[in-house]
């Protein structure tokens, strides 16, 4: 088994929780989100299809770049901003060490 | 006022099952359902994506999946309230309960199955301060009917396919269709694009891309709306706003019914029938939550069919009931068609 990452989120509240995550399960953020029972929906299960998910990525950490669908999607989400991302399209990798989000408003 | 045996709140896959498996017990179903059509999240979300966790199904077509469905319960002729919400609910003295749906239509039976998954599905609203105030006074998140369109200034906002078919249906209909969107690039059937491409070359809508609508104006009724376009601002007179950024689900009226709710899901008994706080009541499939709870189709299957059995105890506490298998007992349709597996063929060898 491979080692847990942590992820720094900030809620919807201004709190700010340490996630810890594995990077073995193919968990995407979204998903790690939901097991620690944080108020992200993730009504499209996943397929870069609702946003809301959405969240800010705060730190450098070098991410893949968006897919069309993720694009697309981010074209048509609300309170969007430079460094938005669908975090269901983010995958627990052990590079993602440290990675600080803060969670976008859902509309 | 309709009449039924069990009234499903919910057309989607777990709503569609329970009709059939009502009608095995000979118990009659209405659904209601706020969209225009059957299918619930399959139909919405995802009709052209593959599900590949349908027993004995190895891969189906989300689509696919609600059509079979829809001809599976058809012997059972099940009705159906489209494109209205059930908003309330009341229970009669004698042990019936009448929902009532946001136009009005009563219905009346005497077992519920809330079956609304994640809720009713209403538009994305985009945060324009005064969006609220013009609401039915210029701004509209559907299109009931296109002539409420003629002859006025039309601004859509959205890059999907509802936001391209207006655009182009309106187009006919409107003085003027703009259509605006934070990219060039659309997520639609690629005919619609190609269409929204002839009308923009021809002139006869105005397309505005990288950028979006930042505020709208007008004293009782929207008037004008600014455009916001890479930092410069463009002002457009409008008659009408229609933002289409897709819908989104919420649980809704049924939140307020008195009935337990945890986590935005109703609070059933699942280690009996599924029924909820209060008796005659039962939700089934993803609006319920129990312990161990799976928001899957299959699980809403099974919670359907056991959900039939209890409400057959209840509307007829005084009748034995034993399980029969289809195979056995065939399908007796209210609609007096008939399906049996063939008799074997017993022959002598002399
Ligand atoms: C992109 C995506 C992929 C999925 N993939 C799978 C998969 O591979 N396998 C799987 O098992 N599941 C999958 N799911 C989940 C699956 O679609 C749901 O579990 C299933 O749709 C639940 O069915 P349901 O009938 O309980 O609710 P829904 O499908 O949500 O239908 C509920 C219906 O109730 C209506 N409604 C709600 N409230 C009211 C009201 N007050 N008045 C009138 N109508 C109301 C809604 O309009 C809706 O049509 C997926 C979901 C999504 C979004």
């Amino acid at each position: 088994m491979s080692e847990d990452i942590r992820i720094f989120l900030t809620d919807r509240r201004g709190v700010r929780h340490q996630l810890l995550a594995p990077t073995d399960m193919q968990m995407n953020l979204m998903e790690v989100c939901k097991a620690h029972e944080l108020p992200v929906e993730g009504t499209c299960g996943g397929m870069a299809l609702c946003a809301s998910c959405q969240c800010y990525v705060n730190s450098k950490h070098l991410l893949s770049e968006p897919s069309d669908d993720e694009e697309a999607m981010l074209a048509e989400a609300f309170h969007v901003k430079e460094n938005s991302r669908l975090s269901c399209q983010i995958l627990m990798t052990p590079e993602l060490e440290g990675l600080e989000v803060t969670l976008a408003p859902n509309d | 006022m309709i009449k039924t045996d069990i009234l499903i709140i919910g057309a989607g896959p777990t709503g569609l099952f329970a009709v059939f498996e009502a009608g095995l017990l000979k118990l009659k179903c209405h659904l209601i359902d706020s969209l225009p059509m059957a299918g619930g999240q399959c139909a919405e979300i995802y009709p052209k994506k593959p599900i590949y966790d349908i027993p004995s199904h190895p891969e189906i077509m989300a689509g696919d999946l609600i059509k079979n469905l829809e001809q599976q319960i058809a012997p059972f002729q099940p009705g159906y309230t489209l494109g209205e919400s059930a908003v309330s609910i009341e229970k009669t003295e004698d042990e019936q309960f009448i929902v009532t749906t946001d136009q009005g239509t009563q219905h009346q039976a005497p077992v519920v199955a809330i079956a609304g998954g994640l809720g009713t599905f209403e538009p994305r609203k985009p945060p324009l301060e005064n969006l609220k105030k013009f609401e039915n006074q210029g701004v509209n998140y559907i299109v009931k009917d296109p002539e409420f369109f003629r002859d006025k200034k039309v601004v859509i906002a959205g890059g999907g396919d509802s936001a391209l078919d207006w655009t182009i249906f309106l187009e006919n209909v409107a003085e003027s269709v703009t259509l605006v969107h934070r990219r060039n690039e659309f997520r639609g059937a690629l005919d619609s694009v190609e269409k929204v491409q002839v009308l923009k070359n021809e002139k006869r809508i105005k397309l505005i891309t990288h950028a979006e609508v930042t505020a709208l104006k007008g004293s009782e009724k929207l008037e004008q709306l600014t455009v916001t376009q890479q930092g410069t601002t463009i002002d457009l007179k409008c008659d009408h706003f229609i933002p289409l950024f897709g819908l989104t689900p919420k649980l809704g009226p049924i939140a307020k019914w008195g009935l337990k709710i945890e986590k935005n899901a109703i609070v059933v008994d699942n280690s009996l029938d599924y029924q909820t706080n209060i008796p005659g009541i039962y939700a089934i499939g993803d609006v319920n939550t129990y312990p161990g709870k799976l928001k899957l189709i299959l699980c809403g299957f099974h919670e359907a069919t056991l959900m039939c059995q209890s409400a057959f105890k209840r509307i007829y506490p005084d009748k034995r009931n034993v399980l029969k298998y289809t195979t056995v007992s065939g399908i007796n349709g209210f609609d007096g068609s008939q399906k049996q597996a063939a008799k074997s063929t017993i022959k002598s060898i002399e």
